[in-house]
């Protein structure tokens, strides 16, 4: 320490260490850095007034200015829902069988549908809401085509998503339950019976043994010609859409021990709003059906369901 | 080589300045053999504080024509958001307005979209090519008159002037100790340079929105912070960059003037003091004693105190020099006050510099701007512009884009057909609602319908309205029977009118592989 002199080229004090000849130079921080330095300690001191800064044990001081970032985001989010008010407001007014009538309040429907799918729904439908048909597990409906098991006008979809499908707890749940046959029938009665419920789809043909079994136990719930029927959810069988499979031994094996899907109901955990602007979704995903005047009373609707889509 | 010899007449004294490798071969075996200087020898301070620039007033051909350059530019700058232009209704009507909120960009009769944004790149590398246009033509002419900093730093200039005096008044102010009149002066300047500062920034944002709706706004309070934001960011570099860095942006931030030395050549115009005529200097008493002896520079320092970066062009070329010809303006007044021929200082060629100082008479000016290098950049200039005005030309007002659905890629339907979705973009570039005809081509069986067409409606083509200068978005289903095979297609979209406008996208059926 004793060894500390003016450096003379640069006019410098020295530190007054040396090594091997080699001295530091005790040179002083440029005023800019400094003055810099102390604007930030000056800027941090307000900065730890002003804002939320020392950790305690469960929160961290709150600042004079009792900014958060959580206060943010519940601040941005209440403006986000204030501007989304109007459309919320008119949406609760409108009828869901009435929505397609206005364009542009379908068009933000779909949109916010679309967001509350990818949330809730996805799971079991899919992100593209092909249910089975993208691949996975069967017994999920591809929400994407024509076929629907329950109704795919706005009203249907609209009661499926609120009260589910043999979705325990709620009494308005779509409700049907397919016998089990195992046992039922030996192997050549069986045989019949796939070969029977596959020609009315024209992939084989008609068996008499079969026809007969299928009158006496299976026209009652999907029609003599196998068009299925929406009251009972009861798949149409002459189509080219089949949920559990088409093979021979896929259909034998739906009649032995039936798998019927359950779907939760929605009322209780979504709002209306948003069930509306599901149903919205799913209805505009290309398999969407006309709303067709439902009769009074609650006989079922004749056959030819698919055909009436087309209102008259 | 005789141009090295002719070379090194242009040397000045002190043999610096234009003393490239090529002009003194001494300096150029010295490079490749660098030796570390002294100790000693090193300046203390590498650091060069700024010496203030206090240019004098001047007047002259070349001041006048720079005050028109400042007329036109800042007339430019001020007024282009105010001019309107009649669009229609579907369209805003000022006539230039960079519309970043709604994608788009006017400029008089063109309307730019997003997708065309190669026009603006295109406008760019003409703007960029331009430069290199001009300065192997005339110098570094952009630096000179028409650089913003140049104009704005000009135009502050003049501010100082007007407050503080002409030059010596202004050295004696800054030397002044500070007291009431000078603390007074000082502000009324400074507010003059905030105000201006104030104006540039705030014209600026007037380019981006409706120009007199914005200006209500702004002074109402109701304009969007971002406005504010960029009035108080450019004032602030108006502010600082004209009124107090000014010279030393072009000396030391700019890289335009690197560029340029390296694109000037001894055949480009620049500001150049003639040596040879003007060396030795004395005063006009000293020729007087010995004539013969002297040159006709007589060291006035006029070519100093006027010039705005405070550099002697005597010293020859270099990058303080902007070549705003204001030095010419002063030698030219000096040299006809005492009698001698002006252009001592003038705008010449290297080339000529050394013809003339044979004794050769100089090349015509248009010899100097037609040479090759400015022949070829004006061609590649031209090119880009005669391309984009024909891309201009002939562009569609049609336009669109075709998205297949992949999450599902394909669907089946209850009559074993396969349907595919798409997401369509049509683009009505025009400003009236237009209905188009999209069609499927190159897929017989297919039929298609929309979100708003319905399916027994399902056909090859379909009319939809798409609305004024807009882009429309449509779901398109693609129905085709069963047992097609995966494929390509196309979509086609037609406007009906006039113009007969359309566009095709290819894209791809997906279906299962059976």
């Amino acid at each position: 320490m004793a060894n500390k002199r003016v450096d003379q080229p640069t006019g410098t004090e020295t530190v007054g260490h040396e090594w091997d000849g080699i001295e530091e130079l005790d040179t002083p921080l440029p005023r800019w850095w400094l003055w810099t330095f102390y604007a930030s300690i000056v800027f941090a001191i307000g900065y730890v007034i002003a804002f939320p800064a020392w950790p305690m044990i469960h929160t961290a001081t709150s600042g004079v200015l009792g900014w958060s970032s959580r206060g943010e985001l519940a601040k941005d989010m209440a403006e986000a829902d204030e501007g989304r008010s109007e459309f919320r407001a008119q949406l609760a007014i409108t009828p869901v069988e009435k929505l397609a009538g206005d364009p542009d309040l379908m068009a933000r429907a779909v949109a916010g549908g679309r967001a509350a799918f990818l949330v809730n729904c996805v799971q079991c439908h899919g992100s593209g809401a092909a249910g089975s048909a993208a691949g996975g597990a069967k017994g999920y409906p591809n929400l994407n085509d024509d076929d629907w098991l329950w109704g795919g006008d706005m009203t249907a979809i609209h009661t499926t998503l609120e009260h589910g499908i043999r979705y325990p707890g709620d009494d308005e749940t779509r409700f049907s339950a397919m016998p089990a046959f195992a046992g039922m029938f030996d192997d050549a009665q069986m045989d019949g019976l796939v070969s029977q419920v596959l020609s009315f789809s024209g992939k084989g043909k008609a068996n008499p043994v079969g026809a007969q079994i299928y009158a006496d136990n299976c026209a009652s719930c999907h029609g003599p010609a196998g068009q299925g029927d929406r009251n009972f959810g009861a798949p149409n069988l002459s189509d080219a859409i089949w949920i559990y499979g088409s093979s021979r031994e896929e259909i034998a094996r739906q009649i032995q021990q039936p798998r019927m899907g359950v779907m939760p109901g929605w009322s209780d955990r979504l709002d209306e709003g948003t069930i509306k602007m599901l149903t919205a979704y799913v209805h505009s995903l290309g398999g969407g059906e006309e709303l067709i005047a439902q009769p009074e009373t609650d006989t079922p609707v004749d056959a030819q369901v698919e055909e009436t889509d087309v209102p008259e | 080589m005789s141009q090295n010899e002719d070379m090194k007449t242009l040397d000045d004294p002190k043999g610096e300045a234009l003393s490239s490798s090529e002009a003194s071969p001494k300096a150029a075996t010295e490079r490749h053999a660098p030796r570390e200087p002294a100790r000693q020898e090193l300046p203390q301070q590498l650091y060069e504080k700024r010496k203030a620039v206090h240019n004098k007033r001047i007047d002259g051909p070349f001041r006048r024509f720079k005050w028109l350059v400042m007329l036109v530019t800042l007339g430019i700058y001020y007024v282009t958001p105010w001019i309107r232009w009649d669009r229609g209704p579907y369209a805003p009507d000022q006539a230039v307005l960079v519309d970043l909120a709604g994608r788009r960009f006017y400029m008089f009769s063109i309307e730019i979209w997003p997708h065309e944004f190669y026009f603006v790149a295109g406008l760019l590398i003409m703007a960029g090519i331009g430069l290199f246009v001009v300065t192997s033509a005339v110098g570094r002419a952009w630096c000179g008159y028409t650089c913003p900093q140049t104009v704005w730093t000009d135009l502050f200039q003049h501010i100082d002037r007007m407050v503080d005096g002409d030059r010596n008044a202004r050295m004696r102010m800054d030397a002044a100790p500070w007291g009431p009149k000078k603390i007074f002066k000082r502000g009324f300047k400074w507010s003059i340079y905030l105000a201006i500062s104030f104006l540039t920034g705030g014209a600026w944002i007037l380019y981006f929105a409706d120009a007199p709706t914005l200006f209500r706004d702004f002074f109402a309070g109701n304009a969007a912070f971002v406005a504010y934001g960029t009035v108080a960011v450019l004032t602030f570099t108006t502010f600082a960059l004209g009124g107090f860095m000014r010279e030393q942006v072009c000396i030391y931030m700019c890289p335009w003037p690197r560029i340029q030395t390296a694109m000037l050549d001894e055949k480009s115009l620049i500001v150049t003091y003639k040596d040879w005529r003007g060396e030795k200097r004395g005063s006009v008493k000293k020729a007087q004693k010995n004539p013969g002896e002297y040159g006709d520079c007589i060291d006035c320092n006029q070519c100093v105190a006027v010039c705005p970066t405070g550099i002697d062009i005597r010293e020859g070329p270099q990058i303080g020099c902007i070549t705003c010809a204001l030095c010419i303006d002063a030698c030219d007044k000096v040299m006809a006050e005492v009698g001698r021929p002006r252009g001592l200082i003038d705008y010449a060629t290297l080339e000529d510099c050394r013809r003339e100082a044979a004794g050769e008479t100089p090349r015509p000016v248009w010899k100097t701007l037609l040479h090759p290098r400015t022949v070829i950049y004006f061609t590649i200039w031209a090119g880009i512009g005669l391309a984009l005005l024909f891309a201009l030309g002939t562009r569609a007002h049609v336009g669109m884009t075709v998205a297949p659905d992949r999450n599902p890629p394909f669907m089946m339907l209850s009559d074993g057909s396969i349907r595919n979705a798409y997401t369509l973009k049509l683009r009505n570039m025009q400003g009236r609602p237009r209905d188009m005809v999209v069609a499927i081509e190159g897929l017989p069986q297919a039929s298609f319908w929309t979100d708003t067409i319905n399916r027994d409606e399902a056909a090859t083509s379909q009319t939809v309205s798409v609305p004024a200068d807009q882009t429309l978005t449509m779901r398109a289903y693609v129905q085709v029977p069963e047992g097609t095979k995966p494929q390509d297609f196309a979509f086609s979209v037609t406007a009906p009118g006039e113009e007969g406008e359309s566009d095709t996208e290819e894209t791809r059926l997906s279906a299962p592989e059976y």
